[in-house]
């Protein structure tokens, strides 16, 4: 009983202050933060101008070099010319395309269930854990393996082909969708899930129509974010799907595209390959740039509403 | 300071008690001054007499739950003691006690909620219109489809408001378009939503304001139409008129369902409930007609929490 009076009062006894704040406060380290802050910003100012530098140089000639092509040549109505005569670049547009399209429908659905299994599923089980680990690998896995590694798989004894290169997509698009499917429904707070059990629901019920639907924007996202990875992508494609000079729509043969197409053209001597490669860089660095405000804008509206 | 707000404090309880039990002529012991310089004081162990299956009054009417010998652990902490309750059929039981003190276990154990998370567990038995619910061969969603519970964070789902209340309808039923529409009208009126959502039923849930969002649970929880509703704080987000709309949303859903609900609040405990139960560090103390609980309670640990000695 004293003990606990004595603090109580000793609590509401008045502070012994003698003088104002303005007479009181430590001026000299207050001052010294003051610069100590200024510093800091001042060098964090000048880092992001360094690195915004050199972005922007490099958009600038992309933009510059690449509508002189876009512009001079028949880039989406004529197929990758031979050396010293015009063309275009119809024939690795429409392979990008498909590529892309058929790499992130095999890889997205397998990515979104795995993440859907192990945010809601895995509950710390061993097969949770190592998936989790297995995964967090293969994000961090060089593309040129992957590629190697379907070269071995699928193209080794048979043949380069469209279909190579759309799994050596699906295995960079898995991951990132792992990834970010799992983070996104973590996101969902359990108070929801717990409500929804509440009302009885069973769970691959609670799973499809209430976390999903929650975490639908991130999700989408993810997606995006993971098809924007891929339209970019050499270096599985240079193994598996190889080019083509000529027009195809064949996955089973080998199949042209955009980024196999600038690595050809650019290390070549000849002038108007080099205008082509330029345009190339820019439709693929164009689609990027779109790609990520699409999911920029799909995920911040979530977060607004 | 805290003279000033306590004096305030007691003084707008003692209206509002009165309003609402008027018949009360013995005086309520929330009418005491609160005890303020000793609050900190909270007793390990309170001065009590441990409740066994026998001390459960005998003027309680029939029961719709009845929880015998129940103990729960989390792991290896026990957080129930041995807890026997009746809970009145269509009737308002309120639990009180200070944080920690096994309610909001207690009201999770009544739908099992507990079994969504490892390491939990109960043992003894809780028998609703006789059948133990604690059985290993119960189905708990069609459990949990009969008692229902509204949670202290209102939790509206990604969907429109008409969605959310038909969601654990169209779980169990197989109602038409216009039953369906019904059935919805017929919630979202017991919940006292109605008016202020009616031409924007296709909205998302999530657009409405906090106390709208929590009477839309409740009105999910009610659209089942649950034998007993579980209120785990339902009140402590919201502002006082939205509270004041839930509190009469209790008054009239007593008429069909028997209602549980845990309240930090003593005055509400007071205002809505016909039956409460006080428990302290997983016990138990003392259970009784709310009228009885806040006048003359049996027990000096109960007497003392409510008078504010601690808690």
């Amino acid at each position: 009983m004293m003990p606990a009076n004595n603090a109580t009062n000793t609590i509401n006894a008045p502070l012994p202050v003698k003088t104002s704040f303005e007479g009181r406060y430590n001026k000299h380290l207050y001052n010294k933060r003051r610069w100590a802050n200024k510093l800091g910003l001042g060098f964090a100012m000048s880092a992001m101008v360094f690195g915004l530098f050199w972005l922007f140089w490099i958009l600038f000639t992309l933009f510059v070099e690449g509508f002189q092509g876009i512009v001079q040549l028949p880039v989406f109505t004529a197929d990758t010319p031979p050396p010293m005569s015009a063309g275009g670049l119809r024939n690795a547009i429409v392979g990008s395309i498909m590529l892309a399209f058929s790499g992130l429908f095999i890889g997205a659905p397998i990515g979104l269930m795995t993440g859907i299994y192990l945010s809601e599923f895995s509950q710390g089980s061993m097969l949770g854990k190592v998936t989790r680990f297995l995964n967090d690998i293969l994000l961090s896995a060089p593309s040129i393996v992957i590629g190697l590694f379907i070269y071995a798989l699928m193209v080794k004894g048979q043949s380069f082909s469209g279909w190579a290169g759309a799994l050596a997509l699906a295995l960079i698009v898995i991951p990132v969708v792992v990834r970010t499917t799992e983070n996104m429904l973590n996101l969902v707070p359990n108070s929801i899930r717990e409500a929804a059990y509440a009302l009885g629901t069973p769970k691959w019920k609670m799973v499809t129509q209430v976390t999903i639907k929650a975490a639908r924007a991130g999700l989408t996202t993810g997606v995006l974010l993971a098809f924007a990875r891929i339209t970019g992508e050499t270096a599985p494609l240079l193994f598996t799907a190889l080019n083509n000079q000529y027009f195809s729509t064949d996955m089973s043969q080998p199949i042209a595209n955009l980024p196999n197409t600038i690595y050809q053209f650019a290390m070549s001597p000849y002038d108007n390959w080099h205008t082509l490669a330029w345009a190339a860089a820019l439709l693929i660095t164009t689609s990027v740039l779109v790609l990520n405000i699409l999911a920029r804008f799909i995920g911040g509206r979530s977060q607004s509403r | 300071m805290n003279d000033v707000i306590s004096k305030v404090r007691t003084k707008t309880t003692v209206n509002r008690f009165n309003e609402t039990t008027s018949d009360q002529t013995k005086g309520s012991l929330l009418n005491r001054p609160m005890a303020t310089s000793s609050q900190m004081e909270q007793p390990d162990i309170a001065s009590l007499t441990k409740q066994t299956r026998h001390d459960i009054p005998k003027n309680m009417p029939a029961a719709k739950m009845q929880i015998r010998d129940l103990s729960f652990y989390y792991g290896d902490f026990q957080a129930l003691k041995n807890i026997n309750i009746d809970i009145p059929d269509k009737k308002v039981t309120a639990f009180i006690g200070p944080s920690g003190c096994g309610k909001s276990t207690l009201l999770r154990t009544f739908n099992r909620m507990y079994d969504l998370y490892p390491g939990m567990r109960a043992e003894g038995t809780i028998n609703l219109d006789g059948n133990n619910i604690l059985g290993k061969d119960v189905d708990v969603n069609l459990l949990r489809a009969q008692v229902g519970m509204v949670f202290q964070k209102p939790t509206p789902f990604p969907m429109s408001i008409y969605d959310n209340v038909a969601f654990g309808v169209r779980l169990y039923e197989k109602l038409s378009k216009s039953e369906l529409d019904h059935r919805v009208e017929w919630a979202l009126k017991k919940s006292a939503l109605w008016p202020e959502v009616k031409d924007k039923l296709k909205a998302s849930g999530l657009s409405l304001s906090g106390g709208q969002q929590q009477r839309l649970c409740i009105a999910r929880s009610v659209a089942t139409k649950p034998e007993v509703l579980l209120l785990d704080e339902p009140t402590s987000a919201l502002d006082p008129i939205s509270t004041g709309a839930i509190e009469d949303l209790i008054e009239d859903l007593k008429q069909d369902y028997t209602i549980a609900i845990v309240t930090h609040n003593m005055q509400q405990a007071a205002r809505v409930s016909d039956y409460t139960v006080y428990m302290y560090l997983g016990d138990m103390i003392e259970m009784g007609e709310t009228d009885q609980i806040f006048t003359k309670p049996a027990q000096t640990a109960t007497e003392d929490y409510i008078t504010g000695r601690y808690g």
